[in-house]
């Protein structure tokens, strides 16, 4: 058969996703398709629109099916073009085509096929999209065709047909469950080096993308008072029945389109086709206010409290998402009923070589023949054991296929289906197993024992495997119950079920189509009734017979070949034997031995056929088995769609200080503070390096007058009678005893009795006081203090607001700084040392008229003020301070030069206070209150808090002033060994102090405080330094304070 | 023919043997009416506790009880980290002494646990955090432990895909733990399992314990749903069950129980080479050598015996994972789970005698436990058989929370929801 040639539409706006074949185009399975017949009408599609479209699509049926055939597209498969319709999946467009190989297996790189038609594919992955778009381990039963999709297998190399990985199965005794717990030992040092790196990168299936995730996802909430999950014939017929009793309703469906086993079934409803009564339905749904369906949309987790999570793939269908638009969305539905109508999934029957490119569940190849009218083989056998495998052979046959044979395990079965055998000229093997399969990249021919011991072959290239249904119940699991085997119904089902969450239809063991509909019905009516509205029962419509018995059988001992269980991790019976002898007989021990039901279809389609050959084995029975846990996500979730918006930039919010503006266009450099960004220094220009800059700014301060916005300190306003009580109670030292008009600095305790924060709190009258927070602090003591007031001390009469982003707050630094204020104080207001000396506070206007407040407060050791205003007048009020102090020289400082000072100056740090330290480690035991009770107090007494031996803050410098010193190095006596056993302490904190010329810190020491004077290594081995440092007073700068008062 | 010992010969010989001769890894024995001592809680701390006490104090009569499988707990959820960069004197030589019994387990334990050291970053977002990082990374060096600081170019070529242009909080360095990493956490217990099982002791399954039994305040043994168990001396290793255990006898511990949850996507070929930690995000990746990303995060915030998480904990994770790892947003989320974490009010266990005679306790070992599986057995053993702390174990007392010798790596305090 020659080569296809596809001409691509060229799309007019990208060239990226043009379909362009492959120079090294691999071969595909058409070479090797031993039925193509050209000859069928289907063979070549005319010429639409602008696309010329040679496809030969040898595999499509005519007329049938629920595909567009107005709408041709065509898509890449391993570089290869092909053609499909709207309405196909990539595989049912792939079997359209005749393609069979799709991937390899995961560990012994198996070549496989196609197995099923929906998630719970095992087989089929692929690689899709490309670059920063590339999706690997897709289902594609899974992915709906679009025009220009480009797909490709994966985990082979160098290419699907010749995989090298195949070798492994040639190893298949040796590396069969648990090898490598026994092995890869020896060495010692080979394991990470030689072993592990081969594991890993043989491993692994698919490829990530090459960059960042370029789409956008999105977040939404809805609220219902019944969802209903799935929209097979139960999911519409409780939909029908909440929507029509006026409740608001949501219907899901994983699918893109509505009507579940009903687009797959040739099944009539009230005389037609069962596919349009549920189109029919949906239209009615439709119409009805109260209702919304989500196609496309995957529920895919139960929460507490009636929450689910529901993912709507919003885009992934289309070519292209316009720019701002979704690719998918992250939906958490809160709903007052849940009906759970989700189905179930065919289970295979385990033989050997049942994993061969041909061998597929019955339902999926009858899915593709009634849905997509895509023939997976022209010579079918059926391998059953439950009455529904029959329905593949009949729709086989009615669709032009040759039903070569249909094996059913059962000795019995009814007339009637001897009668179809007949009918359709297929061999019927009663009793029979099939024991084999011949064919390499495809299936070519089957081996069969019947009852009577006798061995045929048959030539056939798909073989239907019917071993009866697995209700879908995974997210009736998920609140912690695990399912519960039901001998009536040769299935697990659903044991407990989550609070207000009901199961429908096949979901509920309702296999047959009449049974189906009238637990939906009932299901719903009840649903409903429970929430409150009123509604009729519904008269069912009227459907055909559709028998479902089953006689359960896992797997055929004694078949040729490795016999799959879990055909993605190549789990095979032996496997499963391994584990059985080696002890691994709970299903949890034999997942976690085998990896069965840990692949990419979460056992879907494997487990329950496992847990059963266990079960076989213990001579235990499946009861007694049991299942693992299902977990979420029901269906595998992109990372991205959990995250949401929140990433880059937007990971989490950016808070900026009111000044922000006014300090870019100066030049700042920005620095993230916690959700702040913070202005960190303003260099000059010609300024090369940023100590430097830091130096003028700091220099300034202390010589004239610099400005520094502090606005990100917390701000809580405290008031009420009991306002200074309260604070008593808060901070280890007295409130109540401070007057109007003035601030103190105060300490806080944890109750456990360490130091949780510290900051100035200012009384502004005898019931109002405004406390400062350190910036990071500034949410938690917000939350503590409310805690307190409302658990802790309800009676007292204290109100609590946080103002810190109410108000815009400068530091004003510098003996020029009251000069360059007394510009902006409206009249009458004096500033002058003895009207506002140090530490008052007072409210007041500036700039004629713009209310404030004045605090007299220092960090840098300087005369200070810090002026607060309306946040909304930060920017206007920084240029006047900054037009005000030009006369005087001013500077704005940033956070960096702000540290500086406060080590200069010897203040405690945001950084110091880790919460691992006692007031008396930071110097503040003197703050300490004796007279009275403050949160803490009891906890600090504690033994161990009064250690002499604890490390107390001490200031360093270095003993040759030249060297640099480093935060985070640790304090070793001079001359001994660097060892934890002389390990005396850490340095906190550091700084060059341009004030004296070299680097000063602040650190933690063994009796510090007793060794002033001393020297110490200050140790620093992950930066390679090891600095002798003295011990000094941690006050640098204007020890006696006479500066801040001047 | 191999006896039980592994090796490549004995595979082979299994192999070419169809494995008919296949026994069970551990065997599967009915619980006897006395042992010696008796280990209620089949994680790996209880199988290793076991195990060393058979090992290395040479116990003759020993009986791990489980209540459902072995590894059903913490052992079997956990995201598999191993590392020992602490920065407290309380913690590091237990971690350290831990980490050195990985380093030889597979020998010790004829067991392949897969211990690849692979390493574990800590990334660092500001200069404050470099400090702190330096600090502990100074504290590590000084305990003999291996630490780098890696600054930011040193960072990009260690680790290129991080999001170094975009993040909100900008990428500055890590602290790296060269011999840090991950192991197979199922393989641990197996190994231990195995080993202990090897050296006489038995493995009692389905076998949950109901109460313990003291008389004149002493314990006699152990109420089951298999029956009572008389053992002079009981040690509890219950993890996230901790607080019901001692419950039995009346003691409540300083512990709440917490849930966690644990993520793993599908798998892909190779992306991330060691374990990649993002404080500032609440954020840690390692991929197993299956392929999958395991990741994880906060914990739910939340008191529960669940066993599962909820989703707003879920969306949090992941951005946290996406807000440095930008390249993973489409690799898709497989499993979700909980587990239930005995998170103590200083963050760091509790190895100790309880007050009640022959009763010892293994417990509040957060999330952070799986790490300390090999030291967490070797001490609670030394204890349970010498009736004395271990010295590399001397700060994990229960009355450390009445002294205040606390051992709080983080400074939250006595909320253990914040550790
Ligand atoms: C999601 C997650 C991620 C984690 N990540 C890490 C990590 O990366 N690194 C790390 O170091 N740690 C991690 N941990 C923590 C670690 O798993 C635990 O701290 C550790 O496993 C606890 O010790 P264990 O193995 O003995 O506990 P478990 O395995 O929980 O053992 C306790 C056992 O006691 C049994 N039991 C309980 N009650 C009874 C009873 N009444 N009778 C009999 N038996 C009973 C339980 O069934 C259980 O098997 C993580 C935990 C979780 C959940």
């Amino acid at each position: 058969m020659g080569r296809l040639r596809i001409y691509a539409r060229q799309p007019s706006r990208t060239t990226s996703r043009a379909l362009v074949p492959h120079d090294r185009m691999p071969l595909v399975a058409h070479r090797n398709a031993r039925h193509s017949y050209s000859s069928n009408p289907y063979g070549r599609i005319r010429q639409s629109g602008r696309c010329r479209v040679i496809a030969n699509q040898a595999y499509r049926l005519p007329e049938v099916g629920a595909i567009d055939r107005s709408r041709s597209l065509t898509f890449m498969f391993d570089g290869r073009a092909y053609g499909g319709f709207a309405g196909d999946t990539l595989t049912s467009a792939l079997i359209a085509n005749g393609v069979r190989l799709i991937g390899r297996s995961f560990k012994y790189h198996r070549p496989r096929g196609i197995f099923t038609s929906g998630p719970e594919e095992p087989n089929a992955l692929v690689e899709l999209g490309a670059g920063a778009r590339r999706e690997p381990n897709t289902k594609a039963t899974t992915i709906e065709l679009f025009d220009g999709l480009v797909a490709a297998s994966q985990n082979r190399w160098p290419s699907l047909r010749i995989d090298l990985g195949a070798i492994n199965s040639l190893l298949a005794p040796f590396i069969g469950a648990g090898f490598y717990y026994k092995t890869l030992m020896w060495p010692a040092s080979f394991w990470e080096t030689i072993y592990e790196p081969l594991i890993r990168r043989s491993a692994g299936l698919g490829r990530a993308a090459e960059g960042p995730d370029p789409d956008n996802y999105e977040k939404a909430h809805a609220f219902c008072d019944l969802l209903v999950i799935g929209s097979g014939p139960a999911g519409l017929m409780s939909a029908l029945i909440g929507a029509r009793a006026g409740a608001r309703v949501i219907l899901c469906e994983e699918d893109f389109a509505i009507g579940g086993r009903l687009l797959a079934e040739k099944h009539e409803i009230d005389g037609q086709e069962g596919r349009v009564w549920a189109a029919q339905t949906e239209a009615r749904l439709t119409e009805l206010q109260n209702v919304r369906i989500f196609r496309r949309t995957s529920v895919f987790g139960v929460y507490d409290g009636g929450t689910y999570g529901a993912l709507e793939r919003v885009t992934d269908h289309l070519r292209e998402s316009t720019p701002h638009q979704a690719r998918q969305r992250l939906w958490k539905i809160v709903a007052r009923h849940v009906v759970l109508a989700t189905g179930a999934v065919e289970r295979h029957i385990v033989f050997g070589g049942n994993d061969k490119p041909g061998v597929m569940l019955a339902s999926a190849a009858r899915t593709y023949v009634n849905r997509f009218a895509a023939l997976p083989g022209r010579h079918i056998a059926i391998f059953t054991c439950c009455d529904d495998g029959w329905k593949t052979a009949a729709d086989f046959a009615t669709a032009g296929a040759t039903v070569v044979a249909v094996i059913d395990v059962r000795r019995e079965i009814s007339r009637a289906f001897a009668r179809v055998a007949e009918r359709i000229g297929a061999r019927l093997v009663t009793g029979g197993r099939v024991v084999g399969t011949r064919g390499g990249r495809s299936l070519r021919s089957i081996d069969v024992i019947g009852a009577d011991g006798q061995a045929v072959r048959f030539e056939v290239d798909c073989l239907g495997v019917s071993g009866g249904w697995n209700p879908t119940i995974d997210l009736t699991c998920h609140h912690g119950s695990k399912p519960r085997w039901s001998d009536d119904q040769h299935a697990y089902i659903a044991d407990k079920l989550p609070p207000g969450l009901s199961i429908a239809g096949a979901a509920a063991g309702a296999l047959s189509l009449p049974a189906a509909l009238l637990s939906g019905a009932k299901v719903g009516h009840e649903a409903i009734h429970t929430l409150g509205f009123i509604a009729r029962f519904p008269d069912l419509p009227r459907t055909d017979e559709d028998p479902a018995r089953l006689n359960p059988f896992w797997h055929v001992r004694g078949s040729r070949g490795k016999a799959f269980v879990d055909l993605q991790n190549d789990v095979t019976v032996t496997d499963i034997e391994i584990a059985f002898r080696e002890g691994f007989r709970s299903v949890e021990h034999l997942k976690r031995y085998t990896t069965l039901g840990m692949g990419t279809d979460q056992g879907k389609a494997g487990n329950v056929s496992g847990y059963a050959i266990m079960a076989d084995l213990t001579g235990s029975s499946i009861t007694v088995t049991g299942t693992t846990i299902y977990r979420p996500p029901h269906v595998p979730i992109a990372i991205s769609a959990f995250a949401g918006h929140h990433r880059g930039k937007n990971f989490r919010p950016t808070r900026l200080t009111p000044s922000h503006r006014w300090a870019a266009e100066h030049g700042a450099i920005f620095v993230e503070t916690g959700p702040w960004l913070r202005a960190q220094y303003f260099p000059k220009f010609g300024e090369t390096d940023w100590l430097t800059t830091i130096s003028r700014e700091v220099t300034a301060v202390r010589t004239a007058v610099g400005v520094c916005d502090v606005s990100t300190l917390g701000k809580i306003e405290i008031q009420g009678t009991d306002a200074g009580t309260f604070l008593d109670r808060i901070y280890i030292n007295t409130f109540s005893t401070l007057l109007p008009g003035k601030t103190r600095y105060g300490v806080m305790l944890r109750e456990d009795g360490l130091v949780m924060d510290d900051g100035t709190t200012a009384r502004l009258a005898a019931d109002r006081y405004v406390m400062s927070t350190t910036t990071a602090n500034a949410g938690l003591i917000m939350q503590h203090l409310e805690f307190c007031h409302q658990v802790l001390w309800p009676t007292l009469d204290v109100q609590l607001a946080s103002i810190s982003e109410t108000w815009a707050q400068f530091s004003v630094a510098g003996p020029c700084s009251r000069a360059t204020l007394a510009k902006l104080v409206d009249p009458p207001f004096n500033i002058a040392n003895e009207r506002f000396p140090h530490l008052s506070v007072a409210s007041l206007t500036v700039c004629g008229g713009v209310p404030a407040r004045l605090f007299r407060l220092s960090f840098s050791g300087e005369l200070a003020y810090e002026l607060a205003v309306p946040a909304n007048y930060g920017d206007g009020v920084i240029r006047v301070i900054m037009s005000a102090g030009a006369e005087f020289g001013i500077e704005p400082y940033g956070t960096e030069a702000l540290g500086v000072m406060r080590i200069e100056k010897g203040h405690v740090a945001g950084n110091e206070i880790t919460g691992q330290m006692t007031a008396r480690d930071l110097g503040l035991g003197r703050l300490m209150s004796t007279k009275k009770d403050f949160i803490g107090r009891r906890m600090a007494e504690r033994i161990a808090f009064h250690d002499p031996n604890r490390p107390c803050v001490v200031g360093f410098r270095p003993t040759n002033r030249s060297a640099r010193l480093q935060a985070g190095a640790h304090f070793v006596p001079c001359g001994a060994a660097p060892t934890a056993a002389n390990d005396e302490g850490f340095m906190s904190s550091v700084a060059f102090s341009p004030s004296l010329g070299h680097w000063i810190g602040r650190g933690f020491l063994q009796r510090g405080p007793e060794r002033i004077g001393g020297r110490v290594r200050a140790y620093d081995p992950v930066r390679a330094t090891d600095v002798e440092v003295e011990i000094c007073n941690p006050v640098f700068i204007d020890p006696e304070g006479g500066r801040l008062r001047a | 023919m191999f006896g039980r010992k592994y090796s490549a010969l004995s595979v082979a010989w299994h192999a070419t043997t169809g494995n008919r001769y296949l026994t069970p890894v551990w065997r599967d024995p009915e619980p006897r009416d006395r042992y010696d001592v008796v280990v209620i809680g089949g994680g790996g701390h209880g199988l290793a506790t076991a195990y060393y006490l058979a090992k290395e104090h040479g116990a003759k009569s020993v009986a791990v009880l489980e209540r459902a499988w072995i590894g059903f707990g913490n052992a079997g959820r956990n995201t598999t980290i191993i590392r020992s960069n602490y920065l407290l004197p309380g913690n590091l030589p237990f971690y350290e002494w831990s980490m050195k019994l990985w380093e030889s387990l597979e020998g010790e334990l004829n067991y392949n646990a897969m211990v690849s050291q692979r390493g574990v970053l800590n990334l660092y977002h500001s200069d404050p955090q470099r400090d702190a990082f330096a600090r502990r990374g100074n504290a590590m060096r000084l305990h003999g432990v291996d630490a780098e600081l890696l600054d930011r170019n040193q960072l990009q070529k260690f680790a290129p895909f991080l999001n170094f242009d975009d993040a909100r909080f900008p990428i500055q360095g890590g602290l790296l733990q060269r011999r840090g990493g991950t192991a197979r956490h199922d393989a641990v217990v197996w190994g231990y399992a195995r080993a202990a099982d090897g050296s006489g002791v038995d493995i009692i399954q389905r076998c949950e314990v109901t109460g313990i039994r003291t008389e004149a305040g002493r314990v006699v043994g152990v109420e089951t749903s298999r029956g009572f168990i008389r053992a002079p001396k009981v040690g509890i290793a219950v993890a996230g069950n901790s607080s019901r255990l001692a419950a039995m006898v009346g003691l409540r511990l300083p512990i709440e129980t917490h849930v966690i949850q644990g993520f793993v996507t599908e798998p892909v070929k190779p992306l991330i080479p060691g374990v990649i930690t993002f404080g500032a995000g609440h954020f840690y990746i390692s991929q197993s050598d299956k392929g999958g990303l395991v990741f994880g995060g906060d914990l739910d915030g939340y008191n529960s015996y669940a066993s599962r998480g909820n989703l707003p904990t879920a969306e949090d994770v992941c951005e946290g994972g996406i807000a440095i790892l930008p390249l993973i947003g489409r690799i898709r989320v497989l499993r979700i789970w909980g587990g239930m974490m005995d998170m103590t009010m200083d963050g760091s266990p509790i190895i100790d005698r309880a007050p009640i005679k022959g009763l010892y306790l293994n417990a509040g070992w957060c999330y952070g436990g799986f790490k300390a599986t090999p030291a967490s057995g070797w001490c609670f053993a030394h204890l349970i058989a010498r009736d004395e702390l271990h010295p590399v174990a001397a700060h994990y007392r229960l009355d450390r929370f009445a002294t205040g010798h606390l051992i709080d790596e983080n400074g939250r305090g006595a909320q253990p929801n914040l550790h």
